[in-house]
């Protein structure tokens, strides 16, 4: 018994002095790091929705390894899992010296904004939020939601048989009404008298409550419904399905969910948004101190490439038609309830 | 005859952790990355800096808590899932009592503390009076009361009188209410100067460094003198023992049912009140179970339902949380692998028949 | 009986210790049982008697001693090495599962199937077959939990035999049998070895290791005292060898000095479980200094009876008067505080917190009163103190008031109950089945408890299923009979056929 523990005790020292010694092979390639690294590196955190969430984030670090191979950068993400990761997220990717940290959604404006005060040497960005002061090296990017919310609600009310449509929120504040007045006004664009069902699932991740609302609107009458709502609309797709009515899907194109009954998707290129700020940072022209908006003339939103599949060639003319318009800075698609109400027919000729 | 049982209890824990850890490395190497790699990326994460430390403790701390709430309820034979919903209301009300009733900080912090433990002890006694009353299986309200909390917590934050303006959460509460070490003055110009000064200092001050942890540690000492000391412990352990002969020595168990769901729920209030008023400042709207509760099961299962065992395994999941999360972005690897790890340590300490079969047949090997 | 050969050595197991921590459950134990015999294992509780033969079946691992099973050494890793060299068990506490039917229980594990499918004809034939050879009739159809406690101890046979087994351990097989279910319990025991199967039977009757053992080993506190030739000794051999000194089987006691009423039960109706009124309009008394007995066969209301008289059941209607206040409607706890003390029929169940210590289940009735606690707190020195007399004075096995009251013998157990409970200091003892599973050593303790109870000038209520007890221990005998007191016959010189009439219901009163 007692030849077995000192057996015991050399063998465990010796796997002790193992361990140090691989530490430390292991230890001295990470201090030597920095020093090789000459490249930019752009990071960024997710919110709790992660990486693969199928929506922003997921399209936002596509952007990212778009701009890895185009711009030969090095990239690399972090994810939240609960709302309480996002200030020691941040923290932890500015201690990796990264020349770029991106926050992706409205939810980290805070933690971005606190952040970016306590460190002026670091570069940041944020996906969907403009801060009111934002600090120069600190970036804001908004999509103007509403206008390509205005395109489908065009091609929405000029596509229904029944003169009555649908919109599904998610949670509602402003990011979200942007959708529904730019599609409220697409709407009244296209015929004065249709009606436009609107209600808020107040969640972006129940789908079933979607699923529900969806088929309570198609009772109703709506034939074409559009949802801005994450997973929610994800309900709303499968009503569609059942039903064989229209969905209208958003950020990116959904289509692929349900080839038949997806119409259209208002798209909202977040990928596109990181990947141009990149390159600017990259080519040393990061636009610190602003809100960079990316709309219908950056390629910043759009209707869906799969549009052609489903609405004729006709309307998808008056919508490259109203498309111009805008680009043109011919009129403004509106974004809140009183410029709805002022907003007046475009004449299309 | 007691010692024996309360090592290989321990013994059963680390061995766990040393496997979980086993087939994390495992998974690690098989999809490619180095796991001593990794393992040393974490070990880094966790203790690189102060600063790390301090983000550590952080994120243990409303852990703990809801670890001793699950353990105090399943001392007392009571299994309570409900320590998610609990949680939710207690920070709810912080974060509303810390903005809403302005008060002088001595008093401030204490009444909004007393509020959220208040809060979730309701919030917990529901479920004890369902089940005291009519028989409701805890485990099956508790699942229900969280739901009902989260979309409470929802319908509050989202109501327009109550959200900040352009978020998704409540307003931020008073400095007052603030359990966050020299808040204020570390971000004065005198702070500023001293944490120039001293950089350790200034490492701690980064983070919201705060006593939630002091508190977490104070109720672990509670919940031990409660369940060891106190008439009260005596009587909802012995219901939780054997409720028959509780009745029959003339405890009343429906109303000790009840009191045991009360106080596990006033700890899980209290979580939420620590991570409020000591980090996130605010409630915010939720899209889904945040898991603070859920962890906290997993953290009274490694620490054996014994108190000073939540701390520690608190420790040590708070440790893999944070070091875990930076695996992602230096080495690539998922962050998954983290839950991974954690639920085979929870799964080998569910399976401590496993466990001691493996060292019956080392002792055998070693004959 | 007699159908052994001692050319043939079924077990054989040598010098068998076996340690848990600092506690010897077997010493240097040695067993020889030939084939074909019944031997029995003989002892008081804790004596280490099942820990042996849980040795042989594998759930042990002996610290040393050798097992051989005719004449091969084995190694008895677990269960199923033992039922693969023909060793079966039947426990105690039965291990069936009760939706399912007779055979489906016999063959769980041994399932015959044909290409993966149940053949659930052969395996009824199969069962059908063995059960004829051996006398075990059964219905084979019928679910296990709507036969009776004898029918499923035949089960548990057939499972073991099924298996293949040719040694049969029972362990205490008569403690839930009713005394015609133990008649033909023998019968079944004399087939068994009659077709050359071996018996080892575990129990602290006397007078059943008279009428089917062959030999008898001796166990007393973990050694082995003797073994043998049951029909050279008496029952009182037995008795004094097990217990280690000379034991008598009747109580002595004076005669009785009755004085004030303590507890009146009026008209009392109680409804059962499931809402059928099983105590119909009993009404009864018990004075100062006497013991009334109540006799009855099981199910006649003496449950909810109890039950109703302790506070854990409503009753319907009725009057139970403790001291002239009517107790009816109270607590547990309130009843305990009119001075009325109950030993519970399941010790295990409702009697003891098995998780605590001898100490804190000492004060589970009175830990909010000082000296236990003060303010909420408890004062261990004190509660310590108090277990460590009590323990003493009640002579509990280990003397140690620390020690987990789960880990202490049937016997044990039930002294620190009846410690807790008579140093209430009660003026009404209620003592439900207080003998039930004890050994002899443990039943005389607890019997000339009572009785000392009553010389205090207690009132005792006894309420026993074993008539013998009844009427040994008794003053007066009051006989249960569906949920009413069918006639009252004072215990000294009483008629044990009269008795059993009334028990039966035949009128007599």
């Amino acid at each position: 018994m007692k030849k077995l523990s000192i057996l015991l005790a050399v063998v465990f020292a010796l796997t002790l002095v193992g361990c140090n010694k691989q530490k430390a092979e292991v230890a001295a390639p990470a201090e030597e790091k920095p020093m090789e690294v000459v490249k930019t590196s752009v990071v960024m955190v997710t919110d709790v929705g992660g990486v693969n969430d199928q929506s922003f984030n997921q399209s936002a670090w596509e952007g990212l390894q778009k701009a890895q191979k185009d711009l030969d950068i090095n990239v690399s993400y972090k994810e939240s899992k609960q709302n309480a990761d996002y200030m020691p997220n941040m923290e932890s990717v500015l201690d990796d010296g990264n020349d770029l940290i991106w926050g992706i959604g409205f939810m980290m404006a805070d933690a971005i904004l606190e952040a970016a005060q306590n460190n002026p040497d670091q570069y940041y960005a944020i996906i969907d939020n403009a801060y009111e002061d934002t600090p120069s090296n600190l970036v804001g990017v908004v999509f103007e939601a509403e206008q390509a919310s205005y395109l489908v609600g065009y091609i929405a009310g000029r596509m229904t048989q029944t003169g009555k449509v649908g919109f599904i929120g998610g949670i509602k504040f402003f990011l979200i009404e942007e959708f529904e007045y730019g599609f409220k006004a697409g709407v009244k664009q296209a015929g004065a008298d249709i009606e436009v069902f609107t209600q808020y699932a107040e969640s972006f991740t129940d789908a079933a409550k979607g699923k529900s609302i969806a088929n309570s609107m198609y009772q109703q009458g709506a034939d074409i419904i559009f949802h801005a709502a994450g997973g929610v609309g994800n309900g709303l797709i499968e009503a569609a399905k059942e039903q064989g009515k229209w969905a209208i899907g958003v950020d990116r194109d959904q289509n692929d969910l349900a080839p038949d009954n997806v119409l259209t998707s208002a798209m909202k290129r977040v990928d596109n948004g990181i990947y141009n700020l990149s390159k600017e940072l990259a080519e040393g022209n990061f636009p610190g101190g602003t809100t960079v908006a990316y709309g219908l003339a950056e390629g910043g939103v759009g209707i869906a490439p799969t549009s052609s599949k489903h609405v004729p060639a006709d309307i998808l003319a008056e919508v490259e038609m109203l498309e111009k318009k805008i680009i043109a800075g011919e009129f403004v698609v509106p974004n809140t309830a009183d410029t709805l109400a002022a907003y007046k027919v475009v004449d299309l000729k | 005859m007691k010692n024996p049982l309360k090592n290989s209890a321990l013994g059963i824990t680390l061995i766990s952790i040393l496997l979980g850890l086993f087939v994390g490395a495992l998974i690690l190497l098989f999809i490619g990355y180095n796991p001593i790699e990794a393992y040393s990326v974490m070990l880094n994460g966790i203790f690189g800096s102060v600063r790390y430390l301090s983000w550590t403790i952080i994120y243990a701390t409303p852990i703990i808590l809801t670890g001793l709430s699950v353990a105090f309820a399943f001392k007392t034979g009571l299994f309570n899932i409900g320590a998610e919903g609990q949680y939710i209301v207690g920070a709810l009300t912080a974060a509303l009592v810390g903005y809403y009733v302005p008060m002088p900080t001595l008093l401030h912090i204490p009444f909004v503390l007393i509020c959220s433990i208040t809060a979730g002890s309701l919030w917990g006694s529901i479920a004890g009076y369902l089940k005291a009353r009519f028989g409701v299986n805890e485990v099956i309200s508790t699942i229900m009361l969280n739901w009902i909390a989260l979309y409470l917590n929802n319908f509050f934050v989202l109501n327009e009188k109550i959200k900040r303006p352009g978020s998704e959460a409540t307003n931020k509460i008073l400095d007052s209410a603030k359990i966050i070490f020299f808040d204020v003055w570390k971000k004065s110009p005198d702070g500023q100067a001293f944490r120039k000064a001293h950089p350790f200092f200034n490492d701690i001050f980064r983070t919201p460094a705060n006593a939630g942890f002091l508190i977490a540690i104070l109720a672990a000492v509670l919940v031990l003198l409660i369940l060891n000391k106190t008439t009260l412990g005596y009587s909802l352990k012995a219901v939780g023992f054997n409720k028959d002969a509780a009745e029959f020595g003339g405890i009343n168990i429906k109303s000790s049912m009840i009191s045991s769901m009360a106080i596990a729920g006033g700890l899980s209030g209290l979580a939420g009140a620590v991570q409020v008023t000591g980090f996130t400042r605010e409630a915010s709207a939720l899209a889904a179970m945040e898991g603070y509760g859920f962890e906290g099961i997993s953290v009274a299962l490694i620490g054996a339902n014994n108190p000073i065992g939540c701390v520690l395994a608190g420790l040590f999941y708070g440790a893999l949380k944070y070091g875990g999360s930076k695996i992602q972005p230096r080495i690539g690897a998922p962050y998954e692998i983290i839950s991974i790890i954690m639920g085979t340590i929870v799964l080998f300490i569910a399976m401590p028949k496993l466990i001691r079969m493996m060292k019956i047949t080392k002792k055998k090997e070693a004959e | 009986m007699n159908n052994y050969d001692f050319d043939q050595i079924a077990v054989e197991m040598k010098g068998i210790t076996q340690k848990f921590g600092s506690l010897v459950a077997n010493d240097n134990i040695d067993l020889t049982v030939h084939k074909g015999e019944v031997h029995a294992l003989l002892g008081e509780n804790g004596a280490g008697k099942t820990t042996l033969v849980n040795s042989l079946y594998g759930l042990y691992h002996p610290t040393s001693g050798d097992i051989f099973i005719n004449g091969e050494k084995v190694v008895m890793d677990t269960p199923n090495v033992a039922i693969g060299h023909g060793i079966g068990m039947v426990h105690q506490h039965f291990m069936l599962i009760k939706p399912f039917t007779v055979v489906e229980n016999i063959i769980l594990g041994k399932e015959t199937h044909k290409h993966g499918v149940l053949d659930m004809e052969r395996a009824t034939k199969e069962v059908m077959e063995l059960s004829e050879r051996y006398g075990l009739t059964i219905d084979p159809t019928a679910c296990i939990q709507d036969i009776t406690v004898g029918m499923q101890q035949r089960v548990e046979i057939l499972k073991t035999l099924y298996r293949g087994a040719d040694i049969l351990i029972l362990d205490e097989p008569t403690a839930v049998l009713t005394p015609q279910e133990i008649l033909d319990l023998i019968k079944i025991i004399n087939n068994l070895t009659d077709q050359g199967k071996t018996i080892i039977i575990i129990t602290h009757k006397l007078k059943e290791i008279k009428d089917v053992a062959d030999f008898c080993t001796i166990i007393r506190r973990g050694k082995k005292i003797d073994t043998v030739k049951v029909a050279d000794v008496s029952e009182s051999d037995l008795a004094s060898m097990m217990v280690g000194r000379e034991v008598s089987f009747k109580v002595d006691k004076e005669e009785s000095e009755p004085g004030d009423i303590v507890l009146e039960v009026n008209d009392l109706h109680v409804k059962d479980n499931r809402d059928i009124p099983a105590v119909e309009g009993l009404s009864l008394k018990v004075r100062r200094g006497e013991i009334l007995g109540i006799a009855g066969v099981d199910g006649n209301g003496q449950n909810e009876l109890v039950d109703a008289l302790t506070g854990i059941r409503k009753a319907e209607s009725g009057e139970v008067l403790v001291n002239g206040n009517n107790i009816l409607g109270l607590n547990p706890r309130g009843i305990l505080d009119h001075k009325v003390s109950t030993i519970p029929q399941d010790r295990q169940k409702r009697g003891l917190v098995l998780e605590y210590s001898i100490a804190e289940n000492i004060i589970i009735e009175n830990y909010k009163k000082a000296p236990f606690s003060r303010k909420g707190w408890l004062n261990f020195p004190a509660i310590r103190e108090y277990a460590r007399k009590l323990v003493k004075e009640f002579d509990v096995r280990p003397d140690d008031e620390n020690y987990i009251s789960g880990s202490l013998s049937g016997g044990n157990q039930q002294k620190v109950i009846i410690a807790r409970e008579i140093s209430n200091n009660p003026d009404l003892l209620i003592a439900v089945q207080p003998t039930r599973g004890l050994d002899v050593g443990a039943i005389e303790y607890v019997h000339k408890a009572l009785v000392a109870q009553r010389d205090k000038g207690k009132a005792v209520l006894l309420i026993s299923l074993e008539l013998d007890e009844v009427i040994n221990v008794s003053d007066r005998i009051g006989v249960i009979y569906e949920g009413k007191i069918v006639g009252e016959v004072k215990a000294e010189g009483a008629d044990e056929n009269e008795i059993g009439l009334m028990m039966a219901g035949g009128s007599n009163s």
